[in-house]
C-alpha cells in the first residue's frame, strides 16, 4: 500500500479509534479504584443519545459534548447503586447496565431515528496541520479529537503524581490497607464509577456529534465491548490505550479500504478482523500478562471492615 | 369556565353531533377498509420504511380507510406474532415489507383465507398471498447516467448493503448507466452487510472516497454516504428517498420510491374484490420508482439526456439489460440483442464488467 492510501488510512483510524478510546479511559479509571464496570456500551449508548439531543434542541455541539458525559456518569452510577450500596454482583451488573443503558436510549431515541443534528466538524490546526505525513494524520480533525490526545495524559499524570490518584489506585489494590490509612474506600470506589462513567458517556457523544451527524438505534455498535477488551490489552496504563484504540480504529478503517482498493478477498471474511483482532489482543494480553490488573478488580468491600 | 368558552364548548360538540351521521352515512356507502403495515426498521426519516410509510401516510387520509403499523419489527418469530395479532382484529389488507417476512406471512395466511396478505421484497405467494417489488434498477441506471456525467476522475464509489440479487441487480443496473456516458468509468463497491449503520457506511465512502471516487452512491438507508461525499467537496447520489436535505451541496439525485399508486391500485381490487394472488414488479411506467429532482450543479443538458432516457423507460422502447453484457471476467452474460428475461434478474449473481468487487 502506497502513501497516497497510507495516510487517509492512518487518520481514519485516529478518528474511528476517539470514541473507544475515551471508553476505554473511562473503563480504566472505574478498575483501577477496584470496580470492573461491564456496562461500557449501555453509558456510552446514554452518552451517544444525550449529546444528539442536546445538540439538536440547543444547537450547542460543546454543551450536548459535556451532558453526554454526565449521561454517561449517571447511567454509570447505578452501578455505583448496586456494587458500593447493595453490595450487588458486579459483573451482573455491568451486564445489566449495558442492556439497560443501550434499551432506554434506543427506546427514547426511536422518534429521532434518521434525524440529523450539529455537531463537530473536522478544524485543521493552522501550521501543524502541514506538517508533512504526521499533519495529515493527526491534526486535521474535529476538536473532540484533539480533546482526546490530552486526555491519556491527564489521566496518566492524575494517577500518577495527584493524591486522590494514588488514593483511587490504593483502594483498588487493598481496599483494607487504604482504609486502616484512614481513606474511605467507598467514597474513592464512587469517585471511580463516576469519572469511569463521564469518559464513556464521552465516546459515545463523540459517535453522534462528530463521527456522524445523526441517531440511530445501536450506534455504538459493540465499541463499548471493544473498549473492555482494551483495557486488558493496555495494561491499565492510559499510554498503552492510545495505542489499542488507534489500532482498533485502524483495522475498522483497514477492512472498508482493502474492499475499495479493490481486493479480491471476500467481503465477509474483512468484515470480521476487528472481532477476530478482540479475540487475538486478549490470548496476547493473557499471555504476556503478569499482575498489571488491580489486585482487588471486582471485589466488593465487606461493609463491616 | 367563562361563558365564552362555554358557548365555544357547546358549539363544538353540537357540530361534532351533526356531522356524526355524514360519517355513518359514508361507512355505509363503502366498507371500511383496515390495512396494516408491518415495517423492519423504525420509520425514520428518509429511509427504506420511511418511503412505504408515506404511502400509508396518505392512504390514511382517503375515505373509508384505516391504517395502522408496527416499526422495527425483527424478522422471524417476532413478525408472525404483530401480523398474526393483526389478521385477529379483522385488518383486511396486511403489506409486509421486509424479505425475511416472508414464511412468517405464509403461515399466518394460511390461517386467515379471508385476509388478503402482500409481502414485499420476496417471491413465494399463497391464495390469499401475493408479493410484489418495484423496478427500482430503472432508476439506478439513470442515476448511473447522472453519476458517469458529473465524474471527472471516472471512479465512481457504490457502498453496497449485502451480496443478494436485489442490490447486486442495482449495482449493475447503475454501472450500466454509467458506462453509457463513461465507457471508461469504473464502479467501486464496498459492502458493508448492514442496512442501517450510519457510521458504518460513512466510513465505506470515505473508504471509497479516498481511492479516487468522486461520486458516491449507496444502498443502505442512513445517510452517512451522503455526509462523507459532502464534506469531501464531491457528489452523492441518494437512495429510497430524496436525500438533499442530508448533503444539500453533494446530492445529484437519488432513485426514489413512490408506492402509492401501487397501493391504491391493490385496494381498489380488494374492494372490489377482483384481487387475485400474484407477483407484480411495477417499474418506473407505473409510477413507483422515479428519480428526485435534480441538484442545481446538474447541467441542463444531462439533466435532458436523463429525462429522454426516463420518458424512453417509461414508454417501453428503452431496457436496462439488453445484451452484449459482460460479467467481470469478460464473459458474455445476456447475448447481444436480447433482452433479459425477469428471472434472470430477480437472481442475478454477478456483476457487470467495469465493476471493482466481489460479491461474496
Amino acid at each position: 500500500m502506497n502513501t497516497e492510501l497510507l495516510i487517509p488510512l492512518l487518520a481514519a483510524a485516529v478518528v474511528s479509534g476517539t470514541p473507544i478510546l475515551y471508553a476505554t479511559l473511562g473503563e480504566i479509571i472505574t478498575e483501577k479504584s477496584g470496580v470492573l464496570n461491564l456496562g461500557v456500551e449501555g453509558a456510552m449508548m446514554m452518552g451517544c443519545f444525550t449529546a444528539f439531543i442536546t445538540a439538536k434542541l440547543t444547537g450547542q455541539p460543546w454543551l450536548a459534548f459535556f451532558a453526554a458525559g454526565l449521561a454517561g456518569l449517571l447511567t454509570a452510577s447505578l452501578h455505583g447503586v448496586i456494587c458500593l450500596v447493595f453490595q450487588g454482583n458486579q459483573v451482573v451488573s455491568g451486564l445489566a447496565l449495558t442492556i439497560f443503558g443501550a434499551g432506554l436510549a434506543n427506546y427514547l431515541g426511536t422518534p429521532y431515528i434518521g434525524l440529523a443534528a450539529p455537531g463537530f466538524s473536522p478544524v485543521p490546526i493552522p501550521g501543524l496541520a502541514h506538517i508533512p505525513v504526521l499533519g495529515p494524520i493527526l491534526f486535521n480533525h474535529d476538536p473532540l479529537v484533539y480533546l482526546s490526545y490530552l486526555a491519556p495524559f491527564a489521566v496518566g499524570i492524575f494517577f500518577r503524581h495527584s493524591r486522590f490518584g494514588l488514593s483511587l489506585r490504593s483502594v483498588g489494590e487493598f481496599p483494607a490497607a487504604a482504609l486502616a490509612a484512614g481513606l474511605n474506600a467507598t467514597a474513592y470506589r464512587w469517585a471511580g464509577i463516576l469519572a469511569g462513567g463521564f469518559f464513556m458517556g464521552l465516546g459515545g457523544a463523540y459517535l453522534s456529534l462528530a463521527y456522524t451527524h445523526l441517531w440511530t438505534n445501536n450506534l455504538t455498535a459493540g465499541r463499548g465491548w471493544i473498549a473492555v477488551a482494551l483495557v486488558i490489552f493496555a495494561f491499565w496504563r492510559p499510554g498503552r490505550a492510545v495505542f489499542g484504540a488507534y489500532l482498533f480504529g485502524g483495522i475498522m478503517a483497514l477492512q472498508l479500504r482493502l474492499q475499495a482498493g479493490g481486493t479480491s478477498l471476500p467481503s465477509s471474511l474483512l468484515l470480521m478482523l476487528p472481532y477476530a483482532l478482540t479475540v487475538a489482543v486478549l490470548l496476547f494480553s493473557c499471555w504476556r500478562q503478569g499482575t498489571r490488573a488491580p489486585a482487588n478488580l471486582g471485589v466488593n468491600i465487606e461493609p463491616s471492615s | 369556565m367563562r361563558p365564552a368558552s362555554l358557548t365555544a364548548l357547546c358549539v363544538l360538540v353540537y357540530s361534532f353531533l351533526l356531522i356524526l351521521p355524514a360519517f355513518a352515512a359514508d361507512s355505509a356507502k363503502e366498507k371500511e377498509l383496515k390495512i396494516g403495515f408491518v415495517y423492519v426498521s423504525p420509520i425514520g426519516d428518509g429511509g427504506w420504511s420511511y418511503a412505504h410509510d408515506l404511502a400509508r401516510q396518505k392512504l390514511e387520509k382517503m375515505p373509508g380507510i384505516t391504517t395502522s403499523y408496527v416499526e422495527a419489527v425483527p424478522e422471524g418469530p417476532d413478525s408472525e406474532r404483530v401480523m398474526l395479532q393483526m389478521a385477529r382484529k379483522n385488518f383486511d389488507l396486511i403489506f409486509a415489507t421486509s424479505f425475511g417476512y416472508m414464511d412468517p406471512m405464509l403461515k399466518v395466511a394460511r390461517q386467515f383465507p379471508k385476509t388478503t396478505f402482500m409481502h414485499c421484497s420476496g417471491f413465494k405467494t399463497a391464495e390469499n398471498m401475493g408479493n410484489y417489488f418495484g423496478r427500482v434498477y430503472q432508476a439506478r441506471y439513470l442515476t448511473g447516467i447522472v453519476a458517469g456525467s458529473m465524474s471527472t476522475s471516472g471512479v465512481i464509489g457504490y457502498v453496497a448493503a449485502f451480496p443478494i440479487p436485489e442490490v447486486i441487480r442495482g449495482i449493475n443496473a447503475f454501472t450500466l448507466g454509467v458506462q453509457s456516458v463513461r465507457p471508461d468509468a469504473s464502479v467501486r463497491v464496498v459492502w458493508t452487510k448492514t442496512w442501517y449503520d450510519p457510521a458504518k457506511e460513512k466510513e465505506a465512502a470515505k473508504s471509497l472516497l479516498d481511492v479516487g471516487a468522486d461520486v458516491i452512491t449507496q444502498h443502505q438507508d442512513s445517510p452517512g454516504p451522503q455526509e462523507a461525499a459532502q464534506e469531501k467537496g464531491v457528489y452523492s447520489i441518494g437512495y429510497n428517498t430524496d436525500m438533499t436535505k442530508f448533503a444539500p451541496k453533494a446530492h445529484l439525485t437519488a432513485a426514489t420510491w413512490n408506492w402509492l399508486p401501487y397501493y391504491e391500485k391493490l385496494i381498489a381490487e380488494v374492494r372490489s374484490a377482483t384481487w387475485t394472488a400474484r407477483a407484480d414488479w411495477p417499474g418506473m411506467a407505473e409510477g413507483v420508482v422515479d428519480i428526485s429532482p435534480f441538484g442545481p450543479m446538474v447541467p441542463k443538458d444531462v439533466q435532458d439526456k436523463v429525462l429522454a432516457k426516463k420518458a424512453a423507460i417509461i414508454d417501453g422502447s428503452e431496457k436496462v439489460f439488453v445484451g452484449p453484457i459482460k460479467d467481470q471476467s469478460g464473459t458474455v452474460r445476456i447475448a447481444e440483442g436480447v433482452i433479459a428475461p425477469d428471472a434472470d434478474l430477480l437472481s442475478m449473481d454477478w456483476l457487470v464488467q467495469g465493476v471493482i468487487g466481489t460479491t461474496e
